[in-house]
């Protein structure tokens, strides 16, 4: 499915703020593999997201997907096979346009020519039937301008918006980060049953270890910029919190650190 | 009568000025200083156009190349990372040169002997008042420009442009080249913009290469009494808010010159109009915090009496 080979990149090369973000990582993703990827401040997770997903180019090394290698495809190409939501439930939506016209931006991509009108009351209907799935009582606000919804409700319609056509990957940067405990937990739940229902091969990042640990198949562990840990099967599900702690220490030689990091 | 009738022709045709300069400036969110090179270039063909005999070509030929120089500010903005101020700047200063070029090195034509399609339809509609003639052409123009506008906008493409104005990162995320629908945004604006220069030339039967000097500011001021007085709503809403605001603007500057101040004060009228509607929300809300502080100061003095 996704391999990366020997990915490297650095910021600020030749200054003294040089910062070698990653370094040489090889990871092979296998068709529906839920991965969660956890790590401390500044080891690397998001830039692997964004070279993954093209929003700039590795230093060396290459993004293939299912054998096809796109490390120099442009964002926009890749982003009609990558899905991507981001942490901040303002990027994932254009607030001025309601949230029937978002979910026909996304939709209608590929489907019809560009000057055919993007709504029409087949598609409506199935984006009704399908935010009706979540019960966030969006399905009767389809022409409210998305820019007067909750962060949660937002983060809802750009999962839906990232999904309606399946992507090949999903990619999750914290998308939960910024709500509340109580929808963070609604948004997770609704987050596996996209990716249930879709078999997607998704990998989310987190800061939340439990939620590593208990979501998807497979957790891998970066620091300063390499993959330290990978686990799967009955390793990962007979791993504890504090197990994992223990190991990151050994691995790392250093307590972990992230500031951002729930551990209950 | 006569006055307030030709105001009301000259408010529909720039209403299509304002039109173009919504594009850019409520939806792309960038004042495009092009349409200022754009409009005289509109107005530059058109009347070359009329003098060789042919006003209806003229009319298209002022939108292409008003298109075209959309076209180089978008790409000046996006492949070449300039400034989207400055690039509009650039195209407009350069576009001054072709301007005078595409008159022949005069700075101002006459069209007095030569047919434009506000002569035509005169004489296609003989039984009609000649101002009520020219008030049906600049009707039919901007509701056809309107129409065009408030269907393209529903479309997948219109969509797009729409969201780059507002989220770039989701743009991109839907697989769409941001750069195209920006460049496809200053086209269409500048279009716009051109074909009412090219009207505007016909309709006066004059050409002068200052005429788009301040024109920016014109089609702000529309926009933006459009938006106080009908507010800011749908997006079929505001654009027909717009030609409204430009009907208004027109008349406001048509009663002031007419009555107390000379004519050479307009653009200083249409700048003042703009700055004080841009600085309303500012003001509101200087306004708001020194109403909240005088109330602090009240309960304080209260409290201190006991």
């Amino acid at each position: 499915m996704l391999q990366l080979k020997q990915i490297s990149k650095t910021f600020l090369k030749g200054t003294p703020n040089e910062h070698k973000a990653l370094r040489q990582v090889n990871l092979t993703l296998q068709d529906g593999d839920f991965v969660t990827v956890v790590g401390s401040n500044g080891a690397g997770k998001s830039t692997l997201f964004n070279v993954i997903c093209g929003n700039f180019y590795p230093d060396a090394g290459s993004v293939l997907l299912d054998g096809k290698d796109i490390t120099w495809m442009q964002e926009h190409k890749r982003a009609s096979f990558i899905g991507r939501v981001f942490q901040d439930p303002m990027r994932g939506t254009a607030p001025n346009l309601t949230i029937e016209e978002n979910l026909a931006l996304a939709y209608s991509r590929s489907k019809r020519g560009p000057l055919h009108f993007a709504l029409n009351k087949k598609d409506t209907a199935m984006f009704r039937e399908s935010l009706a799935q979540y019960n966030m009582g969006l399905e009767d606000r389809m022409d409210t301008k998305v820019g007067l919804l909750s962060g949660g409700q937002r983060q809802v319609v750009t999962l839906l918006m990232c999904t309606l056509v399946p992507p090949k990957l999903l990619l999750l940067d914290e998308h939960t980060a910024a709500l509340d405990p109580a929808t963070s937990e609604k948004i997770m739940q609704i987050t596996k049953e996209i990716v249930a229902k879709h078999h997607l091969t998704t990998m989310m990042i987190t800061h939340n270890l439990n939620a590593a640990l208990q979501t998807g198949n497979r957790t891998i562990m970066m620091d300063a910029g390499q993959l330290i840990l990978d686990i799967s099967g009955a390793e990962r599900a007979n791993m504890s919190l504090s197990d994992l702690l223990a190991l990151y220490s050994s691995k790392s030689n250093k307590a972990f650190d992230n500031d951002r990091m729930l551990l209950t | 009568m006569v006055i307030l009738l030709g105001s009301l022709q000259l408010g529909i045709l720039y209403g299509m000025l304002a039109l173009g300069v919504y594009i850019t400036f409520r939806i792309m969110n960038v004042p495009d200083l092009t349409a200022e090179g754009s409009f005289t270039l509109g107005l530059a063909l058109s009347a070359v156009c009329c003098i060789a005999g042919h006003p209806l070509p003229g009319l298209a030929a002022a939108l292409l190349a008003g298109a075209a120089a959309g076209c180089v500010t978008g790409l000046l903005h996006t492949k070449l990372d300039i400034h989207p101020i400055l690039s509009g700047i650039l195209t407009m200063s350069g576009l001054y040169s072709i301007n005078l070029l595409a008159m022949g090195n005069s700075s101002n034509l006459s069209l007095i002997n030569s047919t434009t399609i506000f002569k035509v339809a005169n004489n296609l509609l003989p039984f009609l008042d000649k101002d009520v003639v020219k008030l049906l052409v600049a009707f039919v123009f901007t509701a056809i420009c309107v129409t065009v506008l408030i269907l393209f906008f529903q479309t997948h493409l219109g969509l797009c442009i729409r969201a780059t104005g507002d989220n770039e990162d989701m743009v991109r995320a839907s697989s769409i080249h941001v750069d195209n629908t920006k460049i496809l945004a200053l086209a269409l604006s500048n279009g716009i913009i051109a074909l009412t220069g090219a009207l505007i030339a016909q309709y006066q039967s004059f050409a002068d290469i200052n005429s788009g000097v301040g024109i920016l500011v014109v089609g702000l001021a529309s926009v933006i009494i459009g938006e106080v007085l009908l507010g800011r709503r749908t997006l079929t809403g505001n654009l027909l808010a717009v030609l409204v605001g430009a009907i208004i603007y027109r008349f406001i500057i048509t009663l002031a010159t007419k009555s107390f101040l000379p004519a050479y004060a307009l653009k200083l009228i249409s700048a003042c109009i703009v700055a004080i509607a841009l600085s309303l929300p500012a003001i509101k809300k200087s306004m708001a915090l020194r109403a909240v502080r005088k109330e602090a100061q009240t309960h304080a003095a209260a409290e201190t009496d006991f």
